[in-house]
């Protein structure tokens, strides 16, 4: 249980400071702004409860605040994220994943499955996040344009660090 | 009442989620709609503070530039000195009178962290509330303008760049002041967009924008950028003008934070004005 809780900590600081060094520093364009912080609470374990992971995700998205000068901005778009996935995972997860208590993942879900996954829950996070940013629907298109890269990016960037970092867990 | 009990402990994570997201959007809109709040105040600069770790880090890497910039900018302060003049005829002598007074002081202040991508995008200085910084005031860079402090706390302000969506800058083109608003719409960080110059002015590519005197955030006349595509939307009467902005927000990294000292008595003018309708 400790040895969770702190595997929890170091893998929360790390994505944030993956997030906040790397990915924040890319500046490839201003249609492609990925962030993959949410990784963290798409991959919290799915018997976790509900109110558990919507407190963890309003977190993360305050913790991401603080480090944006965006107050609220990240709080409501991980917060959304952290409701839903609850709904997502009732209706994607049997009944043995619940009794094996697995956390999402491409080693215990599959290719597929997570990239479907994260690909919602990611356009989620997203369109909230892009019109809140804007904070009007004057540059609506635009707005949806850079939505829809930018998830697409940020998939991309999950897929492939869940390849490079998680993929021999099962097997340990 | 045990309805009642029922009814939170069924939903209990929805209520949770719901409240949350209230307060978010709350925090959010005020930080939208009132100046004033500063989001800053409440996290004391632990970002910047961490930012400046960082950033201590990796300016290494970039001294070379920096060096270029500050030396190219001290040729042209040089340039300005007195005796870099020829003393035409008489001679020209300082005295402390009432004609003259300073209006504007600036305040150095180092980037720590900044961004240029995002719609909108902020940048951090590591100067703050004890270098006499205050929120409102205009920030530029060595070359043009940069933008507008947001919030502050003891050490760190937060400046709202020129490349945001709630940034507007009145600026003018140079050579007939025909004034307009200076809004980015999140396409470029080279380029920025002239709003609200009336269609009857006649502009042409390559003319300078400056600062307007409107502005209580600039001293009039700062460059800004010039003028690198304009058009005419016939069902407008606006110009549609792109400004190429003189200021590499990309590569920022000293900037002037300018404090107007006759703001608040131009101000408290203004605002009596209002308070007569």
């Amino acid at each position: 249980m400790i040895i969770d809780f702190l595997t929890f900590i170091i893998r929360f600081v790390f994505i944030i400071l993956i997030q906040l060094l790397v990915i924040n520093n890319i500046e490839l364009d201003t249609y492609l702004n990925p962030y993959i912080y949410i990784v963290f609470i798409l991959s919290l374990p799915v018997t976790m409860k509900p109110w558990m992971v919507v407190s963890l995700s309003f977190f993360t998205g305050l913790v991401m605040d603080t480090f944006s000068s965006t107050p609220g901005l990240h709080m409501a778009a991980s917060g959304f994220v952290g409701y839903f996935r609850n709904f997502y995972l009732e209706f994607a997860c049997s009944k043995e994943d619940f009794e094996k208590q697995i956390s999402p993942a491409i080693s215990s879900k599959g290719f597929v499955w997570f990239t479907v996954y994260a690909l919602l829950l990611t356009l989620l996070h997203h369109t909230v996040l892009f019109y809140l940013e804007i904070y009007s629907l004057n540059e609506f298109f635009r707005t949806f344009f850079r939505v829809i890269s930018s998830t697409l990016f940020s998939v991309l960037i999950i897929v492939i660090s869940q390849l490079l970092f998680f993929k021999n867990k099962e097997s340990r | 009442m045990r309805n009642l009990i029922f009814f939170f402990y069924k939903y209990y994570t929805f209520i949770l989620f719901f409240v949350l997201e209230l307060f978010s959007f709350v925090i959010l809109y005020q930080y939208n709609h009132y100046q004033r709040a500063s989001f800053l105040n409440y996290t004391g600069g632990m970002a910047s503070g961490f930012y400046e770790t960082v950033n201590s880090t990796t300016n290494y890497f970039g001294l070379r530039n920096m060096n270029d910039s500050l030396m190219s900018e001290n040729a042209r302060l040089r340039s300005q000195m007195l005796n870099a003049y020829y003393q035409n005829g008489f001679t020209q002598t300082s005295i402390s009178d009432t004609l003259y007074k300073q209006q504007y002081d600036y305040i150095s202040a180092n980037v720590v962290n900044n961004s240029v991508s995002k719609r909108n995008n902020y940048i951090t200085i590591d100067k703050g509330s004890k270098h006499g910084i205050k929120p409102d005031m205009g920030v530029i860079g060595s070359n043009g303008v940069v933008g507008i402090v947001t919030s502050v706390s003891s050490h760190f302000s937060t400046v709202r760049s020129a490349l945001n969506a709630n940034t507007k800058i009145s600026c003018m083109v140079q050579k007939n002041n025909a004034f307009g608003s200076l809004e980015w719409n999140g396409d470029d960080p080279k380029f920025s967009s002239l709003k609200y110059v009336n269609k009857h002015v006649p502009i042409t590519t390559n003319d300078p924008i400056v600062t307007s005197n409107f502005s209580m955030l600039f001293p009039e006349g700062l460059p800004v950028g010039k003028i690198y595509a304009h058009s005419i939307d016939a069902s407008d009467n606006f110009h549609s003008i792109k400004v190429e902005l003189y200021t590499d927000f990309a590569t920022l990294k000293n900037v002037y934070v300018i404090r107007n000292i006759f703001k608040d008595e131009q101000q408290m003018l203004q605002n009596n004005l209002k308070g007569d309708h």
